[in-house]
């Protein structure tokens, strides 16, 4: 029995393969605009890896859970990267990941979602916030942080994503370096995700799971944001994938 | 819906747009209610007023005018209603629930208002509400300062009647409530020409008394394990009694609650064993406003009990029916409403007493307080309430939109996250 995990974000989407014994194996492709398109993708890539489907069980999250047509259950994104932060850390924690359209923030014990906080319907403080302001700078996304490294930041005070892309174009305008405006926009979206984390208690261990888990710089700032240790984690892009995996293994 | 055209026309309304608004309807009660499996029989009343929103009941109204009758249009349920029936008239609610007269409202408001307010000000002024058109004085009250300074606006060409509702509960804000409830009476009677009397005030308390019961009745139907009825049924029914006839809607919930007591007795319940039990508390749900409990309801969710004032705020406490002029009456029915717990009043620590008392009452799983896009007053307690709540050990999830479709995936991801960490 092979345990799948498909993950539907609003940009990337994640496969975890988990066979009966062994290690789990991860896949990530764009979403694109099409969760039922990208659905499809999966679908044959699944089978082309696994021969036939007969013998597996699969579990769907994320945004796009519900094109997922061939999935036996779907789960919340939410009870997923619970359970999949859990198994990344190996230990009660709190979990923050930034997506493309949602920040969350779950707190997890033993695995289970106990609590957990979502930002509200605005970009700011989400992967989009940065897509936006790195693609107003001329930038991928990579080359915003690379730069932020060695700017000074700007503080970008607009807590809306259209009013923060003018005071940006404002600032720009004035002539200020692509570092220091870099180095403010991801200070802004650390200040965001603390504040919505701060409205929580935290678990003694914080990990970033989503799309910049494995970025130690915006751990970093967060960190010093928190006042706390915030850890990156090498996989965590893959934690909703691996948890949907998990808890079809799970809950049979 | 029966053919209103004439009616509509001779009120002055907008047909072009208000048939766009009728079009729409059948659509949403069949998604939204006729989907639900094995609703109580008892509902068809409240369908049938639900599909001829516009016509029906305007229908009656008209009639009662052409007689000679006085209507008086409220949106609050701090308005009391007795005043206005012992004196003979009708008190009717106004619209403000859909985000078709939203973009009507942002004509004359600030976007940052509240989508209530919009909507109340575009159903009047695009004339796609017949209630509007039907009432011969709007009576507001100061409950928001949006409201507040809405009602300015609105009324520039019907006479506009505000009462000023105090911000505290000190034995002075009672008072003063009573006194503006005084001055309420003056103006009803004057615009009626007909005296509110002692036998027709007591008359009248009989009335809305009777009504809160039947509420009251139908809200008990809900805290056994059974679940006779959804909640998307019973917030309908509430909407309802805004602008039903009070003695009609009394004798058609407690029809209602018959049949429901029949199945809590017989085991027939509307959701499968073990559906978590949802109270939603915070701002109004006005009617055609089922957001919410239609995203709970198809996540997962069963909604028993409502804390807003399209729920427990607007029947729990009743007058206290021992006053013999009209005077005491007065007093007494001050009091009732000085014990509803809106957000607009300083401390409110009454209403955090409340919901969890309700959640005891109603065996509760998960609060999800709801607040309206811009509700200030609501949205602040918000955080306050999270922490008493948390500190009674009742899981909430705090949900803030407005009436648009487009938070609704982004909704539906916390609802059911909510519902499996409930799990």
């Amino acid at each position: 029995m092979n345990y799948i995990g498909i993950d539907i974000g609003s940009t990337a989407s994640k496969v975890c393969i988990l066979p009966e014994d062994g290690a789990p194996e991860f896949q990530v492709m764009p979403t694109g605009w099409n969760g039922k398109i990208t659905s499809g993708i999966i679908y044959d890539s699944l089978m082309k890896r696994l021969g036939s489907l007969d013998d597996s069980r699969i579990i769907a999250t994320g945004y796009g859970r519900i094109s997922v047509a061939y999935a036996d259950k779907v789960v919340t994104e939410i009870t997923c990267h619970g359970r999949g932060g859990y198994e990344l850390i190996g230990r009660n924690c709190s979990i923050v990941d930034i997506g493309g359209q949602d920040t969350k923030f779950i707190n997890v014990v033993k695995g289970r979602a106990v609590d957990f906080l979502m930002n509200d319907k605005c970009a700011a403080g989400t992967g989009k916030f940065i897509e936006v302001m790195a693609n107003r700078l001329g930038l991928t996304i990579e080359e915003m942080f690379d730069l932020a490294k060695t700017g000074t930041v700007i503080p970008i005070s607009s807590i809306c994503t259209v009013f923060a892309e003018s005071e940006v174009i404002n600032y720009m305008g004035e002539g200020k370096t692509k570092e220091d405006l870099a180095a403010g926009v991801i200070d802004s979206v650390a200040l965001k995700v603390a504040t919505l984390m701060q409205r929580k208690d935290l678990m003694d261990t914080i990990i970033i799971t989503g799309g910049l888990s494995d970025n130690e710089y915006f751990a970093h700032i967060l960190s010093n944001k928190l006042g706390r240790a915030v850890l990156p984690t090498a996989d965590g892009r893959y934690a909703g994938a691996l948890g949907a995996a998990l808890i079809a293994r799970e809950k049979q | 819906m029966a053919d209103y055209q004439k009616m509509w026309a001779d009120l002055g309304m907008n047909l072009e747009m208000h048939d766009i608004l009728c079009s729409v309807l059948p659509g949403a009660i069949g998604d939204v209610f006729l989907s639900q499996k094995n609703r109580p029989e008892k509902m068809d009343y409240f369908d049938f007023v639900l599909a001829e929103v516009h016509g029906v009941r305007p229908a009656e109204l008209v009639k009662f005018r052409e007689e000679g009758g006085k209507v008086f249009g409220t949106f609050c349920a701090y308005v009391p209603d007795e005043v206005i029936i012992a004196a003979g008239a009708i008190a009717t609610g106004l619209c403000a629930g859909s985000q078709f007269w939203v973009p009507g409202g942002e004509k004359y408001l600030p976007a940052n208002t509240c989508p209530l307010i919009k909507a109340m000000l575009g159903a009047r002024f695009d004339r796609t509400c017949p209630f509007y058109r039907l009432a011969d004085v709007y009576i507001g009250e100061t409950t928001c300062d949006g409201k507040k300074k809405a009602y300015e606006i609105l009324g520039t060409d019907v006479p506009m009647y505000v009462m000023d509702l105090p911000q505290m509960k000190r034995e002075k804000d009672v008072k003063k409530w009573a006194g503006e409830i005084r001055e309420l009476k003056d103006m009803v009677e004057k615009e009626t020409g007909n005296k509110v009397t002692a036998e027709s005030l007591k008359e009248a308390i009989k009335i809305t008394n009777a009504k809160r019961k039947a509420l009251q009745r139908l809200f008990d139907c809900r805290k056994g394990k059974n679940i006779p009825i959804s909640g998307t049924d019973v917030i309908l029914a509430l909407q309802i009694a805004y602008y039903d006839d009070p003695k009609r809607f009394t004798q058609m919930v407690n029809t209602l609650c018959d049949e429901l007591e029949k199945r809590n007795a017989e085991g027939v319940s509307v959701f499968p064993e073990g559906t978590k039990r949802i109270m939603l508390s915070g701002t109004p749900m006005v009617i055609p406003n089922w957001k919410l409990h239609n995203l709970v309801e198809t996540s997962g969710g069963a909604v028993v009990c409502e804390e807003s004032c399209t729920g427990t705020r607007y029947f729990e406490n009743l007058i206290d029916e021992s006053g013999e002029t009209v005077d005491e009456m007065i007093d007494k029915i001050a009091e009732r409403y000085m014990k509803i717990n809106c957000a607009c009043f300083t401390p409110n620590e009454g209403r955090f007493d409340d919901i969890i008392r309700l959640c005891k009452e109603h065996q509760i799983d998960g609060v999800i307080d709801q607040n309206l896009k811009f509700c200030q007053t609501y949205d602040v307690e918000g955080y306050t309430l999270e922490q008493r709540l948390k500190e009674a050990g009742i899981p909430v999830l705090g949900i803030e939109t407005d009436y648009t479709d487009s938070d609704a995936q982004q909704l539906k991801t916390r609802i059911e996250a909510f519902i499996e960490v409930l799990g």
